[in-house]
């Protein structure tokens, strides 16, 4: 077990779970995809030379002032619909005022007491069950420029001699997402807490709003948690982690972060109000320096900016934009499909329900599509450490090489050869099958000479087949699809050695 | 050959029309004239001759084409330190900033360019605009030419100074508690403070984002119209600026007739606290009006009286966050604290914000973050904003009754340096008349009234219109300007000593 | 709703000051604070009306929906983005050692 800094040991999770109830609330940043910045025209281009996308609004340089993209407003307003929020009919936006030198105006154009989208819901699936979570609200605002700690020995901000600041992040457009307290998960909540980012990642991919890269750092979650005795028992004191970067983390934060707490609580402890950092390699979260006092941001309404008033007929118009629900389309695919429950279950978990789709949009079966996508190259995307949707072959050429086993050009193994060869980049199946030479050979003379040659160089095996096994044909099958380096039919090689030994 | 800066900026656009003087030779004499009386005057902070002549080349060069012509095509104007100028130092007048050179050009600025105007340079001013007699500027005060020893108002005097001593035709500046406003009425010029979102404020470093507005400077009723048609105007890059088209300011100004007109006088804008030569000169101005035709009713503003405390509420919250930015980081003055071996960036914003401020500014940042800290801001910031719902109202149901309001721009004549430097809110009271005309958005102008009979000093008379109705303050100010012309037998300046005599010998006693 | 309190102690105006990222001295402060109190006190008439029934100004301008459409356009060259900067490596703003937590 691993020791916290007050010494005692971190208490099993099952254990920590009989003794409380855990609460949690997530915040979600997202970042927007627009083409340009949220009060600005400058790119938002990922990975640019630093610097090289900044003015004087996003600089905040004196005299700038911001004007507001609206495809962010679009996008903040279809997000709240998409989690059946309430879209404010009139807000502003408010400046949140703190000096931190990745701010370059050292306030924060954000929204306060007045957010474009509130009180929705959320339903996600948690191992078959559904599990609402509440949303408190969605809100715009921009995003900080990037530093670098320079100096210190572990790149992080503690110890650093100095920073290096770029500031092309800063003014992209960001939707922050907070959920009410995620309350009754119980033992699930680390399941929850995972199970509601890649939820929300999926309706804002749906949405097409984000890239929701959380590697990239275009869909960031806070973490916010607290341990009650019993469930009717009022809150307890919540910790807040950060830099929580994938799925994984998730669920490994809020899991550390209730053996933590527990830990501290039957020891007579208790739980600081603080920031805290994860560490995926450590699986721990550490103390951020935690602050005498709340920091106070002196909330006003921005003053450069005009109310936002999204009147009934452009919140329908945008109503009509959204795509159908994940769940609900998930639904639809399954019966279209005839998949069984369980079956869909793994095509979800597989993240391939969209590949699966449009291999059979692309011709194949939902079976034959769902049998290549869930085994073999899901085989290979695990084998090289990728996704499956970031392997190098389409849902069309998957539908290809189907096609050609169901034509006979290839069977089975062969198949697999031609799926290594698009992986490798050597071409379309077309081209992989005639630069390898993998077409099944269908010239029943070179057949038949391979089987007779199979015969006589295993008598005792054709011996056996004569008197009636017809089951030891496999080794004579094995050897001449040997011989033809697999490029043959196995069934019509069967037929062969028996309508021979008959 | 006649004296080209005696010329207001319409009979120098005329000139230059007629080809009777080119802009570079304007320009040089306006240049000659700044180094002749600024080292007493000190309006400027930074003469750009190079840029000016340069400019003035390219308007003769344009003139020659044939094209149609932009009104002021050649026409030198000085600029306020506060609007940001792209290649030319821009301090507003605070050591923070000093030797930033902006990278981009205001709006402001562009459209000064693009009417082929050259930029004399930039004028002084109280530090981030805050105060009312330009003593709180970082690099020494602007002096008042009518007496050396007395302050220009504030905190645009240098950009009223640099008129007042023919240093430029035409000067703009800017106006968030009366900043255009005062310096004009203790000066003996015009000037002009337009509907708030009348002109775009990008490139002008906020003060009081709610409340700033940019505005000509000038001599006359007619040189400021012809530079407010200039200057005005929509822009999206100012989210606040109003996209409505404006009607021409120089065609409202030589409208001559207000016969019907309906005169409000305000009462609580006059009267006690007010200076009696300030008080006389108001009466007798608006006398004139009667006389060439208007109505004139007393009107009441209830609220008025809460107007300075509202603003002094609004305004510095506003400005502690918009002066946030000032740390040291990217750009600007960077100052790390003493005996402190490897300082911290907070220590560093710490002290460059302490070195790089002066004391007015810090006042008002502090009295900011305290009107918004949490617990307060209820009572203080939100209290203010209901009140300033109530000023807007008072302006809304006064003019209801009548077409134009007016009052006396400030309460007293220029003061002597240094007399009220010291009680903050005997300061804060000079802007007492021009505040709520902020605080409700609309326009107003200043124009002399006249020397106060007790110190034969200027003082101003402020017309008020509705929102939008920024032509109104034209073809009334125009009308009254010529009536108060005719009685003194020409404009007022006329009657101020000679600059550069005076200049000559308060040199000598420096 | 009690009377805000127009005394603005020392400790106060230090406390607004580090709020305000201002390193005012020990005499500033002593020089401040009565300065600040007169003023404050002054202000305070604004509680003296009833507003009960009276909507703050919620924006100067009376506007809604001022928008840009979504389209990228030149920045600053990387020369005059970085021009005013103290100090600059790697084409990035060299900054002091930051105490604070990142956000």
């Amino acid at each position: 077990m691993t020791t916290t800094a007050s010494g005692a040991d971190l208490m099993a999770f099952d254990e920590a779970l009989e003794r409380f109830d855990p609460v949690m609330g997530l915040e979600v940043h997202v970042e927007l995809n627009t083409v340009s910045k949220m009060f600005c025209a400058c790119a938002t281009t990922f990975g640019a030379e630093p610097n090289t996308q900044v003015c004087p609004v996003c600089l905040g340089l004196p005299g700038a002032l911001p004007v507001l993209n609206a495809k962010a407003v679009e996008s903040a307003i279809r997000i709240g619909l998409a989690l059946n929020c309430e879209i404010a009919r009139w807000c502003r936006f408010a400046r949140k005022n703190y000096f931190y030198p990745d701010m370059p105006k050292n306030f924060q154009t954000s929204q306060y007491d007045e957010p474009i989208a509130y009180h929705g819901y959320t339903d996600l699936d948690v191992g078959g069950e559904t599990f609402r979570v509440e949303i408190e609200r969605a809100h715009m605002e921009e995003d900080t420029g990037k530093s670098l700690h320079m100096g210190g020995s572990t790149g992080r901000i503690h110890g650093a001699d100095y920073s290096l600041v770029d500031y092309n992040r800063a003014g992209i457009p960001l939707i922050e997402v907070v959920t009410k307290p995620i309350e009754g998960a119980g033992g699930k909540a680390p399941a929850v807490a995972r199970a509601y980012v890649a939820h929300l990642r999926d309706v804002l991919q749906g949405l097409g709003v984000s890239d929701v890269r959380m590697e990239q750092g275009s869909l960031r979650c806070d973490v916010n948690l607290s341990l009650r005795p019993f469930p009717s028992a009022p809150l307890g004191t919540r910790s807040e982690t950060k830099n929580v970067n994938s799925l994984r983390s998730v669920e490994r934060a809020v899991r550390y972060e209730i053996s933590r707490q527990a830990s501290l609580l039957v020891a007579g402890g208790s739980v600081v109000q603080e920031t805290r950092h994860w560490h995926e390699d450590t699986g721990v979260t550490t103390s951020g320096r935690s602050k005498e006092q709340a920091e106070d941001y002196r909330y006003f309404p921005e003053p450069d900016l005009v109310p936002i008033a999204a009147d009934h007929a452009w919140i329908e118009e945008l109503r009509s934009t959204l795509p159908e629900q994940p769940s609900r389309r998930r639904a639809r695919l399954q019966a279209e499909w005839g998949f069984a429950e369980l079956e869909m279950r793994d095509v979800v978990g597989a993240g391939a329900v969209d590949l699966i789709e449009h291999t059979v949009i692309a011709g194949a079966s939902p079976a034959a599509a769902k049998k290549w996508w869930l085994s073999e190259l899901a085989r290979r995307a695990n084998d090289s450490g990728v996704a499956l949707h970031d392997l190098a072959i389409t849902p069309e050429q998957v539908a290809e090489v189907q096609a050609l086993v169901e034509s006979g050009r290839v069977n089975d193994k062969l198949a697999r050869q031609v799926l290594d060869g698009v992986l490798a980049g050597e071409g379309s199946p077309d081209q992989v099958v005639a630069s390898r030479r993998l077409e099944v050979v269908s010239d029943d003379g070179a057949l038949s000479a391979a089987v007779d040659r199979a015969i006589e160089a295993n008598p005792d095996v054709a011996a056996k087949i004569r008197g009636g096994k017809a089951a030891a044909a496999g080794a004579l099958i094995g050897a001449v699809m040997k011989e033809m380096r697999g490029q043959a039919d196995a069934g019509r090689v069967r037929e062969l050695i028996v309508s021979k030994l008959s | 050959m006649t004296d080209l800066t005696r010329l207001s900026a319409a009979a120098l656009a005329q000139a230059l029309r007629t080809g009777d003087v080119t802009s570079v030779e304007a320009t040089r004499a306006h240049l000659d004239r700044i180094a002749e009386v600024d080292p007493a005057v000190h309006a400027f902070l930074h003469v750009d001759a190079e840029g000016a002549l340069a400019s003035a080349a390219a308007a003769d060069a344009r003139r020659a084409e044939g094209v149609p012509e932009p009104a002021l095509l050649g026409v030198p104007v000085a600029v306020k330190d506060i609007v940001a100028t792209k290649g030319v130092p821009t301090t507003c007048g605070s050591r923070i900033l000093e030797g930033w050179i902006p990278p981009y050009d205001a709006t402001l600025v562009k459209r000064l360019r693009e009417a082929g105007m050259p930029i004399l340079g930039k004028t002084n001013m109280d530090e981030f605009a805050m105060g009312s007699s330009t003593e709180h500027s970082a690099f020494g005060p602007t002096r008042n030419p009518w007496d050396l020893d007395r302050i220009p108002g504030g905190s645009g005097g240098g950009s009223s100074a640099a008129v007042t001593a023919y240093e430029a035709p035409l000067a703009v500046g800017t106006d968030t508690g009366g900043s255009i406003r005062q310096p004009g009425a203790v000066t003996g010029t015009v000037g002009v403070k337009p509907t708030y979102g009348g002109v775009s404020r990008y490139g002008i470093v906020a003060l009081a984002s709610s409340l700033d507005q940019a505005g000509p400077v000038a001599r006359s009723v007619l040189d400021a119209a012809l530079l407010h048609d200039v200057i005005a105007g929509h822009d999206p890059m100012d989210s606040t600026s109003i996209d409505k088209p404006w009607p021409s300011m120089a065609e409202a100004a030589r409208r001559s007739d207000i016969t019907g007109l309906r005169i409000g006088v305000v009462r609580e804008l006059g009267g006690e606290g007010y200076q009696t030569g300030v008080q006389a000169r108001f009466d007798d101005a608006v006398a004139l009006l009667v006389k060439s035709g208007a109505e004139v009713v007393e009107v009441s503003c209830p609220h008025f009286e809460l107007a300075l405390a509202a603003y002094y509420l609004i305004l510095p919250s506003e400005a502690s966050s918009n002066l946030a930015r000032f740390d040291a980081m990217r750009f600007g003055l960077r100052v790390s604290p003493e005996n402190v071996a490897a300082p911290s960036a907070e220590q560093v914003m710490e002290a460059t914000r302490a070195a790089g401020f002066g004391d007015e500014v810090k006042r008002r940042i502090i009295l900011g973050t305290y009107a918004l800290s949490s617990g307060y801001y209820e009572a203080y910031y939100g209290q203010a904003q209901k009140v300033r719902t109530l000023v807007t109202q008072n302006f809304q149901a006064a003019f209801d009754q009548v077409d134009v309001l007016v009052s006396p721009t400030a309460p007293t004549t220029a003061f002597r340096i240094g007399e009220k430097l010291d009680d903050p809110l005997a300061m804060y009271l000079n802007d007492i008349a021009t505040i709520p005309a902020n605080l409700a958005g609309v326009p107003g102008m200043s124009l002399p009234s006249g020397l106060a009979d007790e110190d034969g000093l200027p003082t101003g008379i402020q017309i008020l219109a509705p929102a939008l109705e920024d032509a109104r303050l034209y073809t009334v100010g125009a009308v009254l300007e010529a009536s108060l012309e005719e009685q003194w037998g020409g404009p007022l300046l006329d009657q101020a000593p000679a600059l550069a005599a005076a200049a000559a010998s308060s040199m000598d006693g420096r | 709703m009690s009377d805000p309190a127009s005394s603005l102690t020392r400790e106060d105006v230090a406390y607004l000051a580090h709020l305000a990222r201002i390193d005012l001295s020990d005499a500033e402060l002593d020089h401040l604070a009565p300065q600040l109190a007169v003023i404050l006190e002054s202000v305070a008439t604004i509680s003296s009306v009833d507003t009960a029934e009276v909507a703050p100004t919620s924006s100067a301008v009376p506007v809604e929906n001022v928008f840009r459409a979504d389209e990228a356009r030149p920045s600053l060259s990387v020369e005059d983005a970085l021009a005013g900067a103290p100090e600059v490596e790697q084409q990035r703003f060299k900054v002091p050692r930051i105490l604070g937590e990142e956000a």
